[in-house]
């Protein structure tokens, strides 16, 4: 039950951002960091141990190690890309958000690429 | 869950705040400035600090380098 605590720390965070809001606005925003990056370490163990359990699946399916590396690849460059973004907006920088994204949006795409190109090909050897 | 940080940058807003009044009321309005600037600093540097371990989790969990 690992919820209850990460709830109570965001309402508190929340009511006191509130307060700092107030008189001084730039420790809210460094608050609102601070209890999403406080938040993310606490779940960031089990998301670990649900990647070692992918990577075993993936073993037993012989399934390539490049693909799922690239595929967690993806997943941490969209978080990460998402948690400046959603920063970015809370401070009212919404044309830095935005720019966060944009540069994640390529990122993803440059590590697509060789994926796509591989089922292309393999697409291409069925057709006789 | 280290909560402490949080309550140490509710403790820096709340501090400043504090001071920036009593600094006002006493006529000495450029000083509160300064003080506000230093401890935004400070507190920058725990949460730059903060985050710095976030992305080295983030990039043993994920793998990434």
């Amino acid at each position: 039950m690992e919820i209850m605590p990460v709830v109570g720390l965001a309402i508190v965070a929340a009511v006191m951002g509130i307060v700092l809001k107030q008189s001084k606005p730039e420790v809210a925003v460094l608050l609102s960091i601070t209890v999403g990056a406080v938040i993310f370490l606490a779940v960031l163990g089990k998301i670990g141990s649900v990647i070692d359990i992918l990577k075993q699946l993936a073993g037993r399916a012989q399934i390539s190690d490049i693909y799922l590396a690239t595929i967690l690849k993806i997943v941490a460059i969209a978080y990460i890309a998402d948690f400046g973004a959603q920063i970015c907006r809370d401070a009212g920088e919404s044309a830095v958000a935005s720019k966060i994204e944009f540069a994640a949006k390529i990122l993803v795409l440059v590590l697509a690429v060789p994926i796509v190109v591989a089922v292309l090909e393999a697409l291409l050897k069925l057709v006789p | 869950m280290d909560v402490d940080l949080i309550f140490k940058i509710i403790g820096i807003g709340i501090l400043l705040a504090v001071a920036q009044t009593i600094l006002k009321s006493t006529g000495k309005e450029d000083l509160g400035f300064w003080v506000t600037t230093l401890g935004i600093a400070v507190a920058l540097l725990m949460v730059t600090e903060l985050l710095g371990d976030l992305f080295t989790q983030v990039k043993s969990v994920f793998k990434l380098f």
